[in-house]
């Protein structure tokens, strides 16, 4: 077995924050005679704990987790720029690291003597830069402006020379930091394959990404973090598909709470304002109002114009009242988070406080525009109501879930046929459906595609 | 500490690009670019003949021309407060490069200390032709304490701008203070005033106390005065004490070094 090129022992990182403040000032900290307290460490912060991991010399390695998670962190310890709190870190070979583009360009200074600076700052000998110099330039597109001062530049060149100053140290070890999407497309294929050729002459690259794509096509192993520690590692597809499930996990529990929160509140309300009596109600008018029955277009979704009025609710005289609402996936289970074309369905636990005759269950769909995606209600589905008492359950089942990517929110409403609301809720339940496509739109039509004649396509990689 | 010490050795090359690209930076833009080192000191000179002849003429026996004298004091006490006010917003100006880059971060304040050197290194010239102009030559076998003064006020600023970087990094409001302290500082050193006045008499003990006397009067009578330099036993004791506050610069600044990519 060879010696690992990076090399992680129980790492871990605890960052210290200096009592609280941001900037303190000699003369308070003199005054109350704590020079040498506010020197010290008051709190700290775990960035990174007990991880361990090697990268064997090589390969490409991908870290992936969410923001906060000490991906960046690691990478730094990596390159030496911070060291770690416990445990080990081993590197072998020359590291360069494209975490900051082009930290450390004088803005007064010409391209060319910055290319020097942060070539030595980088680690290269003058000579070696020399030798290179035409390269980086080439590599930058930046053969006319070199000689202009930095600050003249834009965004895009500046991060371009950056990148081309430490791709040309030629490491045995890459350090690269979300620096992917500096550059036009064009740019962006020029680094890749870059990258690509690094492999190739048996170089090591440690690649802190967001985009799991490319962890998926050019990582060997993959580590991903969370909250500091190591989740999982090995083989990329694995540890991406690991991540993508506690993703979903993580919103599933986000639109729990944001729709329990939204339910309690509207809930809330309702309970204080006086229960209104028959005849009289104690919606907002428009709702209600367009819900009558002599319209066709029937009552939740009062078409687009009330969504301007559109905003969280519940009211009605819950004669009959919609105790709770669960959206179901395809097992049946309760959940928030949905792929798109998979089964769903819609539960409504409904208790009527005494017998009614007049009653229609309504469901409408809002997308996060505001638009009415699709709305429905007994009524408008020609069944006349007969009799409801007592606990019942009511269930909206959808064969297939034709939506694109997004966020989407309903309204449940029971009511009777002139639109008189017994208990509605307004866009209280959010859910999220996920597509592997990334097709827009409001609606996704079951679709296939076919060709004749010579058409062809190359599969993607 | 000491393999940190060494380290920075291997970084003379990136201090050298440093230093040339503050200077560079700092004239680039200006039309006259690097004559400003050398206009700089002229005007001041101007400046000080004019008001110590016309206006408040000083006829100080033995000082003379006065404005002369002063600017031997004024320019390497340029060096010293320039240096250590850049130094103090050293890090925090290159706070980029500590975060994002692996880089020994004592390069910067040292920077600071150098870049103004080559400064005082420039206007030197000046002083020369005008002393040779006013017919003042300077002793030339007290020349040889020239350097040593320099070597010397290099080791000092550069230990006081270490632990300057170090603490403004956690306490910002040094910088003020700073600026504040060094005019006092000034006026508490023999620059615009000799060491050789009776009425300092009385105050010797104390003036012995503050370092920067023993540098200005080295300079002045180096450069200034045509006698033997006397004061050479306080120059060689203050480059030993130099050393010192160099070292325990160094050691402050090397134990607060991993808290500056945190707090920076």
């Amino acid at each position: 077995m060879t010696t690992p090129a990076i090399e992680l022992k129980n790492v871990s990182k605890i960052y210290r924050r200096y009592g609280g403040r941001q900037f303190a000032t000699l003369k308070s900290a003199l005054l109350q005679r704590s020079v040498l307290r506010d020197l010290n460490p008051t709190d700290t912060f775990p960035a990174l704990q007990d991880v361990s991991f090697t990268v064997q010399p090589g390969i490409t390695y991908g870290v992936i987790g969410r923001n906060g998670s000490g991906k960046s962190t690691a990478l730094k310890l990596v390159a030496g720029i911070t060291k770690p709190t416990s445990g080990t870190v081993s590197v072998r070979g020359r590291v360069s690291a494209l975490i900051e583009l082009g930290a450390g360009f004088h803005p007064e200074i010409s391209g060319r003597e910055n290319v020097f600076i942060n070539g030595i700052m980088l680690g290269l000998s003058k000579r070696e830069i020399a030798e290179r110099f035409d390269e980086i330039v080439e590599f930058a597109e930046l053969e006319n402006f070199i000689d202009a001062p930095v600050k003249t530049y834009s965004s895009g060149m500046y991060m371009r020379l950056g990148f081309a100053v430490a791709i040309h140290v030629d490491p045995d070890l890459l350090l690269v930091d979300e620096v992917l999407a500096v550059g036009d497309e064009g740019f962006t294929h020029k680094c890749l394959d870059k990258f690509a050729e690094f492999r190739r002459r048996g170089k090591t690259i440690l690649l802190v990404t967001h985009s799991l794509g490319v962890v998926e096509r050019f990582c060997d192993e993959a580590l991903w973090l969370d909250h500091g520690r190591a989740r999982a590692h090995g083989d990329p597809k694995r540890v991406v598909d690991a991540y993508l499930t506690a993703v979903e996990e993580g919103e599933e529990e986000l639109l729990a709470t944001t729709t329990a929160r939204a339910v309690a509140a509207a809930s809330n309300v309702a309970g204080e304002a006086p229960v209104p009596t028959a005849g009289e109600s104690a919606a907002p008018a428009a709702p209600a109002a367009t819900a009558a029955p002599a319209n066709d277009e029937a009552q939740p979704e009062g078409g687009i114009q009330d969504m301007f009025l559109a905003s969280e609710g519940r009211w009605g005289s819950r004669e009959v009242e919609i105790s709770k609402v669960d959206l179901l996936g395809r097992d049946g289970e309760p959940s928030f988070v949905f792929h798109s074309g998979d089964p769903m369905a819609i539960r409504l636990a409904v208790k009527a406080a005494a017998p009614v005759d007049d009653f229609v269950f309504g469901i409408s769909l809002f997308n996060a525009e505001g638009v009415c995606c699709y709305g429905t209600n007994t009524y408008i589905e020609e069944m006349s109501p007969g009799r409801l008492d007592g606990e019942v359950s009511v269930l909206f089942e959808v064969a297939a879930l034709d939506l694109v990517e997004g966020t989407y929110k309903i309204d449940v409403a029971v009511h009777k046929r002139d639109g008189y609301p017994y208990d509605y809720h307004r866009l209280l339940y959010t859910f999220r459906v996920k597509s592997r496509t990334h097709d827009v739109g409001i609606y996704r039509p079951a679709h296939r595609w076919s060709f004749t004649g010579t058409v062809t396509f190359s599969t993607p990689e | 500490m000491f393999s940190n010490l060494y380290q920075l050795l291997r970084y003379r090359g990136l201090v050298q690009s440093l230093v040339a690209r503050e200077l560079k930076a700092r004239y680039r833009g200006s039309v006259l670019g690097f004559l400003w080192s050398f206009i700089n000191p002229l005007l001041l000179l101007g400046i000080y003949s004019f008001i110590f002849t016309t206006i408040m003429p000083n006829r100080v026996e033995g000082v003379q021309p006065y404005a002369l004298f002063m600017l031997c004091g004024i320019l390497p006490w340029t060096w010293f407060a320039a240096s250590l006010t850049e130094a103090s917003g050293s890090l925090i100006a290159g706070g980029n490069l500590i975060k994002k880059v692996l880089f020994p971060a004592e390069v910067l304040p040292i920077v600071s200390v150098l870049a103004n050197m080559v400064h005082f290194a420039l206007a030197l010239p000046i002083v020369v032709i005008f002393l040779v102009l006013y017919q003042h030559p300077p002793d030339l076998a007290g020349l040889i304490w020239f350097p040593v003064a320099v070597i010397v006020q290099l080791i000092f600023t550069t230990g006081l701008a270490l632990v300057l970087a170090a603490m403004t990094v956690h306490f910002r409001d040094i910088r003020d203070i700073l600026a504040n302290l060094l005019m006092l500082w000034f006026f508490a050193t023999p620059i615009i005033y000799p060491w050789s006045q009776k009425e300092m008499e009385a105050y010797r003990r104390l003036f012995n106390l503050n370092p920067f006397t023993h540098l200005a009067v080295t300079y002045q009578e180096v450069l200034f005065f045509p006698g033997p330099v006397g004061h050479w036993r306080w120059l060689l004791a203050l480059g030993v004490a130099s050393v010192l506050v160099f070292l325990a610069g160094y050691w402050l600044f090397d134990r607060l070094r991993d808290s500056f990519a945190e707090v920076v």
